[in-house]
């Protein structure tokens, strides 16, 4: 550290050449200048690459803009000074105080007096103050105490003198104190000055999303680098460039309060965490030997390999989660067999569906709540027709004949459509809801309509012709639909119960049970993948009605008022209209095409080993449906939005026609209203009628007297 | 998706269902940083794969410096033996460069650049509908009414016109580009001198920003940008706002936007394109989009809604 030269010059001269300093050092800086790994005690030895400055003094005048800012950060964090930010809006130097608290280096007093030098000089920027103080004291203390003035106070307009903070550490002594505001001189802005000014106001510039400016950048990322020394810093620039900006962007955590953004996420991470606890422990072992015998839970972590080999299927962390979330479920409910069916993606969240199967006896509460509404329903009907009777008054209002179509029955459970119950849920860990079973109107108007599912149970389904029910028996229907248009098995994997006397008296309606096939040797891949007809349906196919067996929905007519005439007649019209669909375990080659187009496309999943590959098997009419079939294992999933594939437009239904209102009969006739001149020659002929009947009683009057 | 990032990224995207099984994605791996090599492009993606009935299309896009410029396209496809073609077995050779044909060597590394796409392009295979054959050969025919001058006389005539499957192709691939391919804010910038750069210092968009349609953008050139208010160009950034976001997509609600894997994961699919993934780990860099499907628009979209 070298001796401070005294101060020999006036104050107008070294403001000059403090000027011209900065005006080196705003070429620097907007060079972008190499930080030079300088000892802050080099500092005067360090010639300033603008050779331009016109250097007021010697060595201590050698700065370097690095140094500037070194020196003024290190004050800052030495001095902890509180600089307060210039009501210009320039905010600058408080900034860097907290950021530079980590500094480490102790910088010269030469530095800290260059720095002073500068801040006297910024301070000069606004109000000319030559006598900026700036002269290099030999009194180390002085220096010291220099940079705890708090010169930034400058932020009046140029016309005020500096206002110099009353504090006794400050050891001024009265003749300079006399001596600077003496030799304060306020003269015009150079054109050099004013541009320095002008670059330095633009560099302080702060944007409007932060309060940083370009300034306290580099003044930050300089410090960091003189803080730090790396070897190559100019290669590191860039990436300490961005350091710097990210550090200033992202405080670091408090350790009380936690992130408001990652609550939620911090909530599904418990919950699913609650997935992976284990159960009692005292009751740890004795489950193990139940869970060892048989439980209900798939393998679906080697269901999700084999997916895996076909190029579907969700991610095996998801698999896993899902796995545990089926645990759960099998735990939580009387579950006999359990099948994850597969994922139906929907706006806001997506199901994932399980398919089960409960356990012999377990029959659910709900069923008595569905009938109960029907009977509601029914009541209803009876009581309307009993207020019409009695309105008889004057007018009969005629009855209508039209009655409701009879609603065709919803299967039992376990039969048909709904053979299995399902459960969603929106992700594993969330609680599983059970879906209602299906009816056969839902189906069929599922059919007519195409609607995505919003991810909400309770979401109402807007649609033309108006699907009965919610969003939950929307996603029931298309989920019995899928199942029963893509379930596919290889053949010989199920057979048909052996019961005697089934055909005949099944008739059109076929069987509808099967069983596993003790003695399935399994199909070569390469068969499975040539041709379609080594795959079949296990699922029953649903009727045009709705339902998998057909019903005459004319039979319940019996409670109603129906006389026997019309019954006979309408037996006639249903023995024409029974449904009927392919039997079960047909094979899947029998399927009807989609405009030349095979519904279904095999691939081995990979052509390079084909002897350890996959028979996959991909839906073309229901896209997201897959199957595969290796050896003795299969499996069926759905991943997809739930709609059919249709080549043509959606056609949405025609709004039904305008109802009739009565039927034209003879009695029952449209007549135009009377006009005007009619209904006034009615009433003129009225009245002359009137006027006769008087006429004629005055006469008759008249006669008898 | 980047193919440095691909094993991550198809995890990722795995939540539509559709990924790649490990034998492709290895001879993915490799195959695509070779085509980085011979193609001397900066960045290549994975750009998805097109069910066909009889063969899938493997699709990979490769980006020069500036992001914006226009892409090539390169696409992968090789029939798999022993699957009965419906069409007779000939096969076209110079069809295609670097095709593979059926026999003993399944090396599927090659890779054939398509080319760029044209407006004729798109207006021939308008006209086209239905699933993808799987064979870029194959032709679609369609019959048009012409107007056949003879002379004086001016009469139409059914005259039918070939498409071939890889026209289809091409135009599919630049309408889903156009239409849905999405990169999140922040991820590109634009330097004042014009060339779009990926920008390193993108660390992820915040969990409440990664919520809004508002933060991603469409992955072309902009065409709404012009229209805005004056009001609202002074809020954007020009060196991020530059292209436009999805917020004002038509038909209005045609992205649905989730999260998944508990919160961590930001998914938006599009219902215009069904199989268009684009996921994002929000306060992570990793982005990406890939498309998984038959190559159709849904049309029915706004009765879906």
């Amino acid at each position: 550290m070298g001796d401070l030269p005294p101060d020999p010059e006036p104050p107008p001269q070294l403001t000059s050449s403090l000027r011209n300093s900065q005006v080196s050092e705003r070429r620097r800086s907007r060079e972008h200048s190499r930080p030079q790994p300088t000892v802050p005690e080099e500092v005067q030895q360090i010639p300033l690459d603008a050779q331009q400055i016109n250097r007021g003094w010697s060595q201590g005048a050698s700065l370097t803009p690095n140094e500037n800012f070194i020196s003024q950060a290190e004050e800052a964090q030495r001095g902890g000074i509180e600089y307060p930010s210039l009501n210009t809006g320039f905010p600058s130097e408080v900034q860097p105080q907290t950021y530079l608290s980590e500094g480490r280096l102790q910088a010269s007093h030469n530095a800290s007096l260059i720095l002073q030098q500068l801040q006297q000089g910024e301070g000069n920027l606004f109000q000319q103050l030559e006598s900026a103080y700036q002269e290099p004291r030999a009194d180390l203390l002085g220096q010291y105490t220099r940079y705890q003035r708090e010169d930034l106070h400058f932020s009046q307009d140029t016309q005020h003198g500096p206002y110099l903070r009353d504090d006794p550490a400050l050891q001024f002594s009265p003749s300079e104190l006399g001596f600077m505001p003496f030799n304060m001189e306020v003269t015009e802005p150079e054109p050099r000055e004013l541009a320095v000014q002008n670059a330095k106001a633009y560099l302080l510039q702060t944007s409007v999303n932060c309060n940083l400016s370009l300034y306290e950048h580099l003044v930050n990322l300089l410090t960091k680098i003189l803080n730090q020394r790396p070897e190559d810093p100019l290669f590191l620039l860039e990436s300490l460039n961005r350091t710097t900006q990210w550090e200033w962007f992202h405080p670091k955590l408090d350790t009380l309060r936690d992130d408001p953004e990652m609550q939620t996420t911090y909530e599904m991470a418990e919950r699913q965490k609650a997935l992976f606890g284990q159960s009692g422990g005292s009751e740890g072992e004795q489950e193990m030997e139940e869970e060892a015998a048989g439980t209900a839970v798939p393998n679906i972590m080697e269901k999700a390999f084999y997916l895996e080999q076909a190029g579907v299927g969700l991610s095996s962390d998801e698999s896993f989660r899902i796995f545990m979330a089926l645990k759960q479920l099998v735990g939580q409910q009387p579950i006999h067999t359990c099948r994850f069916w597969g994922k139906i993606l929907g706006l806001s969240r997506s199901y994932l569906v399980a398919e089960v199967e409960f356990r012999e006896g377990e029959e659910e509460v709900e069923e008595t709540m569905e009938g109960g509404e029907v009977m509601e329903a029914h009541g209803e009907e009876e009581s309307d027709e009993g207020d019409e009777g009695e309105e008889k008054a004057t007018d009969v209002i005629p009855k209508p004949t039209w009655k409701p179509p009879p609603v065709v029955p919803k299967e039992e459970s376990r039969n048909g459509a709904n053979k299995y119950l399902y459960f969603v849920c929106n992700e594993p860990g969330q609680p599983w809801v059970r879906l209602p079973h299906v009816t056969p109107t839902q189906i069929v108007q599922a059919r007519k309509i195409k609607k995505l599912f919003t991810g909400f149970l309770d979401a109402p389904v807007i649609s033309y012709p108006p699907f009965p029910g919610n969003e939950a028996n929307y996603l029931r229907a298309q989920i019995a639909r899928i199942s029963a248009a893509t379930h596919i098995s290889p053949l010989g994997f199920y057979q048909f119960s052996e019961e005697e006397g089934d055909e005949e008296e099944e008739g059109g309606a076929g069987r509808d049970s099967y069983e596993e096939n003790p003695d399935f040797e399994g199909i070569p891949v390469l068969e499975l993948v040539d041709s379609m007809a080594n795959w079949v349906h296990h699922t029953q196919h649903i009727l045009p009605q709705g339902r998998c067996t057909w019903v005459n929905p004319l039979q319940k007519t019996e409670e109603e008022e129906l006389g026997e005439e019309e019954e006979k007649a309408d037996e006639g019209i249903d023995e024409a209209g029974q449904e009927v669909g392919p039997p079960l375990l047909t094979p899947v080659s029998e399927d009807a095409e989609i405009m030349h187009m095979s519904p279904w496309t095999a691939r081995l999943s990979c052509s390079l080993s084909p002897q350890y590959s996959v028979a996959v098997v991909r839906s073309n009419l229901w896209p997201g449906a897959y199957a595969y079939a290796s050896g003795k294992k299969f499996e069926n999933i759905y991943i997809g939005w739930g709609h059919k594939y249709s080549p043509e437009n959606f056609n949405p239904s025609l709004p039904a026609p305008v109802q009739q209102e009565y039927p034209s009969s003879p009695e029952i006739v449209e007549m135009s209203d009377p006009t005007v001149e009619e209904e006034q020659a009615l009433a003129a002929a009225e009245e002359e009628e009137e006027e006769e009947e008087e006429e004629e009683e005055e006469e008759d009057e008249g006669q008898d007297d | 998706m980047d193919e440095e990032s691909l094993l991550l990224s198809l995890e990722l995207a795995s939540g539509s269902g559709q990924g790649l099984s490990p034998d492709r994605r290895a001879s993915l791996l490799t195959s695509l940083m070779l085509v980085k090599r011979d193609y001397r492009f900066d960045r290549v993606l994975f750009w998805g794969r097109i069910l066909g009935l009889v063969a899938d299309y493997y699709i990979a896009q490769g980006l020069s410096e500036d992001q914006l410029a226009p892409r090539k396209t390169l696409y992968r496809w090789r029939r798999r033996p022993g699957w009965l073609r419906p069409q007779d077995d000939t096969e076209e050779p110079g069809a295609s460069e670097g095709q593979e044909g059926v026999g003993a060597s399944l090396n599927c590394m090659e890779w054939s650049l398509l080319p760029p796409a044209t407006e004729e392009m798109e207006m021939q295979t308008s006209v086209v509908k239905g699933r993808f054959m799987g064979d870029p050969s194959h032709a679609y025919e369609h019959t048009e009414l012409q107007k056949v001058n003879e002379g004086e006389k001016v009469f139409e005539e059914e005259v039918v016109v070939q498409i071939k499957e890889e026209t289809r192709l091409v135009s599919i691939i630049d309408q889903i580009d156009k239409a849905v391919a999405v990169i999140p804010r922040g991820a590109l910038f634009k330097t004042p001198f014009g060339p779009i750069r990926v920008n390193r210092t993108f660390e992820g968009l915040s969990s409440s920003e990664a919520k809004k349609l508002s933060s991603y953008f469409h992955f072309r050139e902009p065409v709404e940008l012009k229209n805005k208010t004056l009001l609202e160009k002074a809020d954007l950034d020009p060196s991020l706002d530059f292209m436009d976001s999805l917020e004002h997509d038509i038909p209005k609600g045609s992205w649905s936007i989730q999260m998944e894997r508990g919160n961590t994961l930001v998914v938006l699919r599009s219902l215009l394109w069904p199989g268009l993934t684009f996921y994002h780990a929000p306060r992570t860099k990793n982005y990406g989009y890939i498309y998984v499907g038959t190559g159709e628009k849904n049309i029915d979209l706004p009765f879906m809604l």
